[in-house]
């Protein structure tokens, strides 16, 4: 990185000579204090307070019992809760599955709309467009079409496919496909604009020389395409990773984490917790388990990855 | 890790508009082979991007149907129209009021977002300090911190700070939030900026700061377009924390409002419609004018860290 941070500084002039030596040194400093303040302020200091809490007996609720707890709250998790293990799987399942057919889906896509062709300018629009929507919308819309009573499987009934009253929502053997489409339509796009931005740098003239070659257009793909986004790819699938397992809005609003627990991620989890049953110190303990386990799998995954690496 | 990222791609993209360079038109015939190569038959980019457009177009279709068809229908075009839905949130529902408190929180979230990010992202670009590297990896790390897991912490610090249901603290917090990634992206974009470029305006007498504003910012602005539109997009989408720093109903914002619709006892689904489309209007909006500002900005400062 340092070559192109190059240290360089502005010529000093007369009245200013002062300068010359204070500011290029504080300069940096000042230009990071306010995001350093405010990430020192409202990220570091409530991190620090997680890991804190995560030793205490810290609940609202019973406050006789707040007090110095050890390693009690992470015992309870790993040998008496009964929801921890299933909340676990259900994120590492949704991870896994949502990261997989978003990539394949969006990496499809980013090639389709990468060829010339007439309507193109509008066809990326429209089938980017979902990026831009919130998980609350999202919901909002799938409760729309999902809805037994005059969602889309009304329709489909009226045209003799399947039956009335199908509510794939409050069903345990389809939530999880209803949810995990919904979820497909709007993170699609994020791949699918990263590896387009990704395509516009590979050389054209590689693929003509494999052209001339003679080399197909699956081996072109293989060889030529799939090396050149290797790094992009890497870094989309981590960064998606966290997101899906962190984020909750999606399913806070679509499923709420029914029915029967059975779409409870662990962050929601957690959640329900911290925010609902005001167990602070326990919520806290699950926290810190949850961002370890994130912590571990991020760094095996890149470590596995060889990212960065040079076999380009 | 990111280093390496940085000098090997740092090569291959030569300025801030970023590789978006086609091919200078060729004055020879083009052989068969070449054409074999351009032109992937019509059907294979047509049909599976005509099924794709569906399953993406067909879900906000359907919204806008149940937006704009009265009650009690079951049509599937949306004739005869009816206000009577936008009507109802609008003014029984206070959409009018969320709506504007998720302009406030999401225009002073690119504000604050873009300003800062602009001071930390020079300081990463152009100079070496001593604590550089820790601040990279501060940046990084804080990208695993989830959010949802920080709230009842950053409730306790605003509590303490008597910001509980002022705008102020979700403005705080989405911008906190969003800082991270948008100084890694903006570093990005200045260190696309020759330095050559600045230092001939030292020379001819302009002060660090007046350079940057004459010639860096001007070159910055795909950049800039692509951050402070993430931001506002993010803090108009963004939902926890809107829901736990603001009680009052008069301080929510619309993706709130759209959780109370969606857990109403009985979900009225032609006001939850109504709602999903005033909270989709000002994203599509924003992201017509921006879609190919971020094509881009992507590719000359994202991915590269």
């Amino acid at each position: 990185m340092a070559h192109s941070a190059a240290v360089a500084t502005p010529p000093p002039k007369g009245k200013a000579s002062k300068r010359r030596s204070a500011t290029p040194r504080r300069l940096p400093y000042l230009l990071i204090a306010p995001a350093g303040l405010l990430m020192l302020g409202f990220i570091a200091y409530p991190v620090i307070s997680v890991f804190y809490y995560s030793l205490q007996n810290y609940n609202v609720t019973k406050p006789w019992r707040n007090g110095f707890a050890g390693f009690d709250n992470f015992t309870r998790i790993f040998t008496e809760d009964e929801l921890f293990w299933p909340s676990l799987g259900f994120s590492a399942q949704w991870v896994i599955v949502q990261v997989t057919l978003q990539l394949a889906l969006g990496l499809a896509l980013a090639l389709i709309v990468n060829q010339t062709f007439i309507g193109r300018g509008i066809s990326r629009a429209m089938v980017f467009s979902p990026w831009a929507v919130s998980g609350v919308l999202t919901s909002t819309i799938w409760i729309l079409l999902y809805n037994s009573s005059t969602g889309f499987s009304r329709y489909l009934a009226d045209a003799g496919i399947g039956e009335y009253g199908t509510s794939v929502l409050s069903d345990t053997g389809t939530v999880f496909w209803a949810a995990t489409l919904a979820e497909l339509w709007r993170g699609v796009p994020f791949f699918a604009i990263l590896i387009l931005a990704d395509l516009q740098s590979v050389s054209k003239e590689l693929y003509e020389a494999a052209s001339v070659d003679g080399a197909g257009r699956m081996r072109q793909f293989f060889h030529i395409t799939l090396p050149h986004l290797r790094d992009a790819i890497i870094l989309a699938t981590l960064l998606r990773g966290v997101w899906e397992f962190n984020n909750v809005d999606l399913l806070y609003t679509l499923t709420g984490g029914g029915p029967a627990g059975e779409t409870t991620t662990l962050p929601l989890y957690v959640a329900n917790t911290g925010i609902e049953g005001h167990d602070f110190g326990y919520a806290s303990a699950l926290t810190t388990v949850a961002f370890v386990i994130l912590l571990f799998c991020s760094i095996v995954y890149l470590r596995l990855s060889k990212f960065g690496g040079d076999n380009k | 890790m990111t280093a390496a990222l940085v000098e090997k791609k740092d090569a291959r993209t030569p300025g801030p508009s970023g590789g978006n360079d086609l091919p200078p038109p060729s004055s020879h015939r083009r052989t068969k082979r070449e054409r074999a190569f351009d032109d992937v038959p019509r059907w294979q980019i047509y049909l599976p991007l005509g099924i794709y457009l569906l399953f993406t177009l067909i879900p906000f279709y359907w919204m806008f149907l149940f937006a704009v068809r009265p009650a009690g229908s079951t049509s599937l075009v949306p004739w005869p129209m009816t206000g009577e839905h936008f009507n109802k949130v609008w003014n029984e529902r206070s959409f009018a009021i969320f709506f504007q408190n998720s302009m406030l929180v999401g225009v002073a979230t690119l504000i604050a977002t873009t300003l800062v990010a602009l001071a930390g992202g020079y300081a990463l670009a152009r100079f070496n300090f001593r604590i550089k590297g820790a601040f990279m990896l501060a940046l990084l790390c804080s990208q695993f911190i989830p959010g949802a897991l920080m709230l009842v912490p950053l409730f306790e610090i605003f509590k303490n700070l008597q910001m509980i249901n002022s705008l102020g603290s979700v403005v705080i917090a989405e911008t906190v939030f969003q800082l991270p990634l948008s100084i890694i992206l903006i570093s990005g974009f200045i260190k696309n900026v020759p330095i050559s470029l600045e230092e001939a305006a030292w020379v001819d007498g302009c002060s660090r700061f007046k350079a940057f504003r004459t010639v860096v910012l001007p070159l910055l602005r795909p950049g800039l377009i692509a951050v402070g539109s993430f931001a506002f997009v993010h803090s108009w989408n963004h939902f926890l924390f809107a829901l736990m720093f603001l009680s009052e109903q008069d301080k929510q914002t619309i993706p709130v409002g759209l959780n109370t619709l969606i857990g109403a006892d009985s979900v009225d689904l032609g006001a939850l419609a109504a709602g999903g489309v005033i909270a989709a209007v000002p994203v599509v909006i924003v992201f017509a004018f921006i879609q190919k500002w971020l094509i881009t900005g992507f590719s000359a400062g994202a991915v590269k860290g």
